[in-house]
């Protein structure tokens, strides 16, 4: 029979040090309790609100809306039933949009690049911000206004549509585009200078102490890296220009149909007025002359459907960023 | 697998089969601990290599300010081939400013002027055209920056000119592996070099970040406390490297760490205040300096 073997060295593993209490709301004062149930009230309700909305607008919308409104032209009548759907306006909001967003985006873009990278003259650097800080406070309406005085000049007639005694209507997709690109442009930008900011200043000194010139540092390392912030920028500049009305009741026309001037087929839509989801809905809605309650609802759905899809595609971009750092 | 084999007792298995491993060994006797011997003076790791190869760039009488802060007073000293030299000092006594002048970074700071002439190969940099002269006198910061791209791609920058596509992955894959290989880091990533730089440790950045720099074979190599950033086996590695590479180029380090500038440096220079109190041999500098202040810092009385 063996012997009994020695007991085994172990040593059993250190007790863990008590975590330290940590405060609880009940080592609270009544003044803290207080602003954390506010902050609790204040995020609750902001949440209830935006559901309302979405609620109310999904269930309107789904009970009016139907394929055959999305896809139909709208058509001045008297009856309802005669008046059509809302594929122009759908149409009108994307082309608007994309040519708003096209011109926005290069500009702030290369302002933003300026500003950080380069930003002399100081003065002017400084000028540009707070221009672009002005631009972002001026009521749309404001910047419609001024397009319209802008367009209607004569320089501007290849724009838009000229009228038999030789006035220029100065109301087209190109010109309500141009100044939608005002309105996007300061987001854009914001968000390109953040991201133009936070890259640390020893990665540009990285590329330049290797030989590359400034705009090849711009280029190959300070874009890249700022794709994301661009990318949410002007997925947040597309919200406001889809949402935005007074351009598109001044500067498009806001005419129901998509009316081509001339003969070349893209050119002339972009040379033609048209009308938006926006004014679409402020037209039908009793405010406007539409009396069409229901096609408004509908219509509003559609809008509401475009513009969380953008913030969920902002969302997105958001995530990828993180995921790549 | 020593706090295993401990549990793994034939009449024990059974009765404690998931026990975690202690977390410390214990010692049962209680005589005192042996010290463990020391090997040999710790500045001992990196081979003297006698005195270095044809002077490289030369420094006259150069002064650096900022706005009205004068950063570097009329500081001259020469850096050879194949040789080290190790900048000391305490912070903020212009070791940096003057790395950063050999190579002009200094001019990219807002205020930044310069006095006394700074030649590269007899040459005055200022006449050398800026791009060719970076890829001549390369740097290695003190953070490591690698660029946000594939470790390739980190290389193939340094190597191409400006921002063109060309050449191609298949032309520069041998320059790339060789500057890999000469940082010491192919070893490690050779399996994927498509793998995104910033999911190295740090270590392994920092020594990509000298593979990009030494890719386009520079003749000096400027170094910004490119360990203080990294844990000691990887300054350990590091340091290794830099004795490697000044075989072939001339090195300039700062660093705040006495002993690595004993360790690494074949010559050392020990500024305040943006003087040039003592430059000389590492061993004259550190064990029978001229200058009273130099044996202050280096005794350890102030920094």
């Amino acid at each position: 029979m063996a012997v009994a073997p020695p007991p085994p060295v172990y040593d059993p593993p250190a007790p863990l040090r008590p975590a330290p209490r940590g405060d609880t709301i009940r080592s609270w004062r009544w003044s803290q309790r207080l602003a954390f149930a506010a902050c609790w009230a204040a995020g609750l309700a902001l949440c209830a609100v935006t559901l309302a909305i979405v609620v109310y607008m999904g269930v309107r919308g789904v009970q009016y809306l139907n394929p055959k409104l999305l896809f139909s032209r709208p058509t001045p009548g008297l009856q309802q039933h005669t008046t059509g759907g809302i594929l122009d306006p759908i149409l009108g909001t994307v082309i608007l949009t994309i040519i708003g967003i096209a011109i926005a985006v290069p500009l702030a873009v290369a302002a933003a690049v300026w500003v950080v990278e380069y930003g002399k003259p100081a003065p002017l650097a400084r000028a540009v911000e707070s221009g672009i800080e002005v631009v972002a406070g001026t009521p749309d309406i404001v910047i419609a206004i001024f397009g319209l005085a802008i367009f209607q000049l004569h320089l501007f007639a290849p724009l838009s549509f000229t009228a038999s005694g030789g006035g220029v209507f100065g109301r087209s997709f190109i010109a309500a585009g141009a100044m939608m690109s005002l309105i996007a442009l300061p987001l854009v930008f914001g968000a390109a200078r953040e991201g133009l900011m936070s890259i640390p200043m020893h990665l540009r000194e990285a590329s330049w102490a290797l030989g590359k010139t400034r705009i090849c540092t711009i280029r190959t390392i300070l874009l890249p890296q700022i794709r994301a912030n661009v990318a949410t920028g002007s997925a947040l500049g597309m919200g406001r220009i889809v949402g935005d009305t007074a351009v598109v009741v001044v500067l498009l026309g806001a005419t129901l149909q998509l009316e081509p001037q001339g003969d070349v087929p893209i050119l002339g839509n972009l040379r033609g007025t048209g009308s938006t989801l926006t004014s679409y809905v402020y037209g039908a809605s009793p405010a406007g002359e539409g009396n069409a309650p229901q096609k408004a609802y509908a219509a509003a759905f559609v809008l509401l459907l475009i513009v969380l899809t953008l913030n969920f595609v902002v969302d997105l971009l958001g995530r990828r960023k993180e995921s790549l750092a | 697998m020593t706090s295993r084999d401990r549990v793994a007792d034939p009449f024990l298995d059974d009765a404690v089969p998931s026990l975690p491993p202690p977390r410390r060994r214990v010692r049962l006797d209680r005589s005192p601990v042996p010290v463990p011997e020391t090997q040999g003076a710790p500045t001992a790791r990196v081979r003297r290599r006698g005195p270095g190869g044809p002077e490289r760039m030369r420094v006259e009488g150069l002064s650096v300010r900022y706005g009205d802060n004068l950063a570097v007073k009329d500081v001259s000293l020469s850096i050879h081939a194949g040789e080290a030299l190790a900048l000391i000092g305490p912070s903020g006594c212009g070791k940096t400013t003057l790395l950063r002048t050999l190579n002009r970074l200094t001019e990219t700071t807002a205020g930044a002027g310069r006095g006394g002439r700074v030649l590269l190969d007899g040459v005055d940099v200022e006449q050398v055209e800026l791009t060719a002269l970076r890829r001549r006198i390369a740097m290695v910061f003190q953070q490591p920056n690698p660029f946000p791209m594939s470790i390739f791609d980190n290389v193939a920058y340094a190597i191409r000119v400006q921002n063109r596509k060309r050449p191609g992955r298949r032309e520069l894959e041998p320059q790339v592996v060789d500057a890999l290989r000469r940082a010491g880091l192919y070893d490690e990533v050779a399996g994927d070099l498509d793998r995104p730089a910033l999911r190295l440790s740090g270590g392994q950045q920092q020594r990509l970040c000298i593979a990009r720099a030494i890719a386009t074979r520079p003749e000096v190599l400027l170094m910004d406390e490119p360990c203080s950033a990294l844990d000691p086996r990887s300054t350990e590695v590091i340091e290794d490297l830099i004795g490697e590479l000044r075989r072939e180029l001339a090195v300039v380090i700062v660093t705040h760490n006495l002993a690595q500038a004993h360790r690494v440096g074949d010559k050392v220079a020990f500024m305040y205040l943006g003087d040039l109190v003592e430059w000389g041999d590492a061993d004259q500098v550190f064990e029978a300096p001229r200058a009273q202040r130099t044996r202050d810092y280096v005794a350890g009385a102030f920094g």
